[in-house]
Formats: structure tokens, sequence, C-alpha cells
């Protein structure tokens, strides 16, 4: 990881610490932390990828979602401890190295589907994973805001989110 | 919002799983973490320790034999909701799953898990209560079967003794050429049910009424069955006066009183409208199936 910020274990801490080795964005990482350390802040304060936020911290936004082994999760409700020898894919690894960027996130920027930007690095994630899914998807209203439907934005009105999916399919040759 | 403190074990096998949870009663067995997690993190939960079971050997998987569909402790509810076999064998399964939260918590979160947290709007408890179906608890001293009407005690309360771990689930088939529906009445798709009701129902030759089973989430402090809806229907024609004798008679079933959800006199009006499409829903589909 390239980005490194101060630990988040002050020293005097009596919290048990445990040894996490799992690979991030294709790269393996291991640090000892705090047993009851969440993946979210394992991401956000170990290895400084702020890319993944948190809102809530008990699973109702959906502003914390990256992929555990493959499937979008929300990493405020996963012990960094649970994540030992798990793959995690954040936001950070969407857009490729050169700074293109992924069908789904050009989709959000031509259909204009975020304000705040808050709850944007959850949604992609979540539709990301939906579209590696094997399997037909529905791209009706309906369907795609049941796809939606885990994640909360308070700015959007969710109409352009909506049309971003579509496009995003379209990109992507799935419409 | 972080937990509080606790000890962590990750056990290789169920043996050493269960030896952890007997000599800590203030122990709780962790699975996918998607009730257990947010609760620790609000602090109403407060383990001791956590008994991680990710990696126990033999937790995994789907299998259908003996009439019923057997879903391991680990199997998460995405997996039961896209599993072809059990779609094909029992379709009223994909029905209720799909109303489990989101897709990135039935990623994570397990059908066990469920049955195991026994909130009383949750719609695994209720399948397993419509069906019939039980679990099979492990403890110390072996294993047993638990039954679907011993194993939901009252609110969040099962009859899983604290140094047992449910290793698995039974869902049975639906009857042949039964029909099948669920719905639930929530305020948002995926948030808990208001009220949820499931419905299989079998007819005979002349469409009456050959067997029913009929169940409800959300209306007291555990899922129940609606034994005197199911009697009143059996032999019924399902006329519309039958029906409403049957909803109406489900009334009392709601025990709950009113919160901020809803208030018991909504949820009962709920359970009435939500009984009868799903009687004719399932009918319906039994009625299609015979044509077929």
């Amino acid at each position: 990881m390239k980005r490194m910020i101060k630990p988040s274990i002050p020293e005097h801490s009596d919290d048990p610490r445990v040894t996490v080795t799992l690979t991030v964005n294709g790269e393996a990482v291991s640090r000892t932390v705090s047993v009851r350390m969440l993946l979210s802040d394992f991401l956000r304060h170990e290895l400084g990828l702020t890319g993944t936020h948190v809102g809530c911290e008990h699973g109702v936004c959906g502003c914390c979602t990256v992929h555990i082994d493959g499937k979008a999760g929300r990493s405020c409700l996963t012990l960094a401890v649970q994540a030992n020898g798990a793959d995690i894919r954040t936001i950070e690894s969407v857009a490729d190295a050169d700074g293109a960027l992924h069908p789904v996130q050009q989709a959000f920027k031509e259909c204009h589907a975020l304000q705040c930007g808050f709850c944007t690095p959850g949604m992609v994630m979540n539709i990301v994973n939906r579209f590696d899914e094997p399997g037909p998807l529905d791209l009706t209203d309906d369907g795609i805001r049941d796809m939606l439907s885990g994640n909360l934005c308070r700015c959007t009105g969710y109409i352009n989110i909506i049309a971003a999916v579509r496009r995003a399919a379209e990109l992507m040759g799935r419409a | 919002m972080k937990p509080s403190l606790f000890g962590y074990h990750a056990p290789k096998t169920l043996a050493e799983a269960v030896a952890i949870l007997a000599s800590d009663a203030d122990a709780a067995v962790l699975a996918g973490g998607q009730s257990l997690l947010p609760a620790m993190n609000f602090r109403v939960a407060a383990p001791s320790t956590l008994v991680d079971i990710q990696h126990v050997a033999g937790l995994k998987g789907i299998t259908i034999k003996d009439g019923a569909i057997t879903v391991r402790a680990m199997t998460r509810h995405r997996e039961f909701e896209l599993d072809a076999d059990a779609r094909q064998a029992n379709p009223l399964v994909a029905e209720v799953m799909q109303h489990v939260a989101h897709v990135p918590i039935r990623n994570r979160g397990t059908v066990v898990g469920s049955l195991c947290h026994a909130d009383p709007s949750a719609e695994v408890p209720l399948l397993l209560v419509l069906l019939g179906g039980s679990v099979v608890a492990q403890g110390p001293q072996g294993t047993r079967e638990i039954e679907t009407e011993d194993f939901f005690q009252g609110f969040m309360t099962t009859a899983r003794r604290a140094d047992e771990i449910i290793v698995e689930a039974r869902f049975p088939l639906l009857p042949a050429g039964a029909g099948w529906a669920f719905d639930e009445v929530t305020r948002r798709h995926g948030d808990f049910a208001l009220v949820g009701v499931g419905c299989v129902v079998a007819l005979d030759a002349q469409s009456k009424v050959q067997t029913i089973q009929l169940a409800a989430c959300g209306i007291a402090d555990r899922p129940a069955r609606l034994k005197e809806a199911e009697a009143l229907l059996a032999g019924s024609s399902l006329t519309p006066a039958d029906l409403d004798a049957a909803a109406n008679a489900s009334l009392s079933a709601v025990s709950g009183s009113d919160d901020m959800h809803a208030s018991a006199s909504y949820r009962r009006r709920a359970l009435k409208a939500l009984i009868k499409r799903m009687v004719i829903k399932a009918a319906e589909r039994a009625h299609a199936g015979a044509l077929t």
C-alpha cells in the first residue's frame, strides 16, 4: 500500500491484538491490530484507503461496501480479523492504474449520479459486483431500485443513479 | 459505534468450537455477523468471546435429501436464494429469500444465523415455521434435532443452549402439486417486515383445499402458524366469505403492542389483507400447476 497514515491503536491500549493477513486490491498486507477493529477502520486507518466511507456503522447506509472474496459486503459489519485470509477489493482498485474510469464510474459521471459523493464509493462497489454476477440483470426502474436498495443517498433523489446503472449496462454491453 | 472488547477464537473443528462455548457462558457464535455485529456496534450486545465458525470444517453447503433442503450453518442467504437445485425443489425459498435485507447483506449473513437470532419480524424463521422444518444442534454431548415449534421460544429467544451450535436447518419440500406464496408489508423494500405472510396450499380434483399451511411474522414475539385459519380453510372452495372468515380468525394472533414502526391495529389490517392475497396467489399457482 502506497498510502500510510498513523496506526489507529494508541500505544497504551489493552486490547488484545491479532495479526491479520489478507489481500487488498491484489496486494498482500499484514497488520497487527485490535481484535475488535472493524474492516472499514482497518482499510481506512491502517492502510490509508479512505475511499471506503463510513456512514452509519451499523449496516444501513451501505457507504462502506467493499468486495469480500468477490462479493459485495459491508466492511463495517465485518471484523478485520474475520477477513483474515480474505481477498478484499475497494473503490481504489476500480479505475485503471492510468486513471481510466470503470464503466460504472464513467456512467455516474455522465449521468451526474452524485452530488456530495459520500455514498458513491459504496454505490459503485455494489453495482460493479452486480454486473460481475452471472445471469441476467433486471434493468427496469423497479429492478434497478431493488439493486440500489441497500445504499442510501441523501442528495440525488436516486433518479440519476438509476439512469447511471442503465448507462453502465449500455457501456458494458449488458443492456 | 465500535464494539466493546471481546475475546476471539476461530476454531477449525466443531468439537473445538463447542468446547469454547461450553467454557464461557457469555460467548457468542459469529457466522455472517449481519445481526450480531450491528448489535455489538450499538453495544446492545457485548459477548465476552466470539467463536467465529467460518473456518470450521463441514459447515458449508446445501443438500436436498429425505424430502427437505438441508442448509448448513455457514451457508449465506444469497447462496440459498440463488441455489438452482433449491429453487427447483422448493420455489418458495427464493420467493422468501429475496425479501431478506439487501444483496450485500445477503452475501454475508447466514440462513442459520437468522434462525438463531430469531427476530420476530424476520423472513427466514417464518419460512422454517411455515414449512414445519427443524434444526440440528450440536453440543458437548452430541447432536439433537429441534422441531420448529419448540425452537422459537419468544422475542429473540430460541431453544439453543449456550453451549450448542446450530449446525444445520432442514426446510421441508412442498407437498406434490402445491402452490406457494409469500409477501410482506414494509416501509421500504429490504426492511424488516411489519407483517409477512406465507402460504402453501394443495388443491383436490374439485379445486377445494386439500392441505394448507399459513404462517405470519411480525405479529407476535415469534413467527406463528395460523392454525385457526388453516382449519377454517380445509376443504374450502376459497370463496370470499371463507377467506374473510379465515383472515378474521387470525387477527387474535396479533399480540404485539404498538411500536415505532406500526400500531397493532395497522398490523391486524395488513395481516388480514396479506392472508387473503397469499392464499389466493398460492391457490392460483396450485391450479396453474395442475393444468400443466
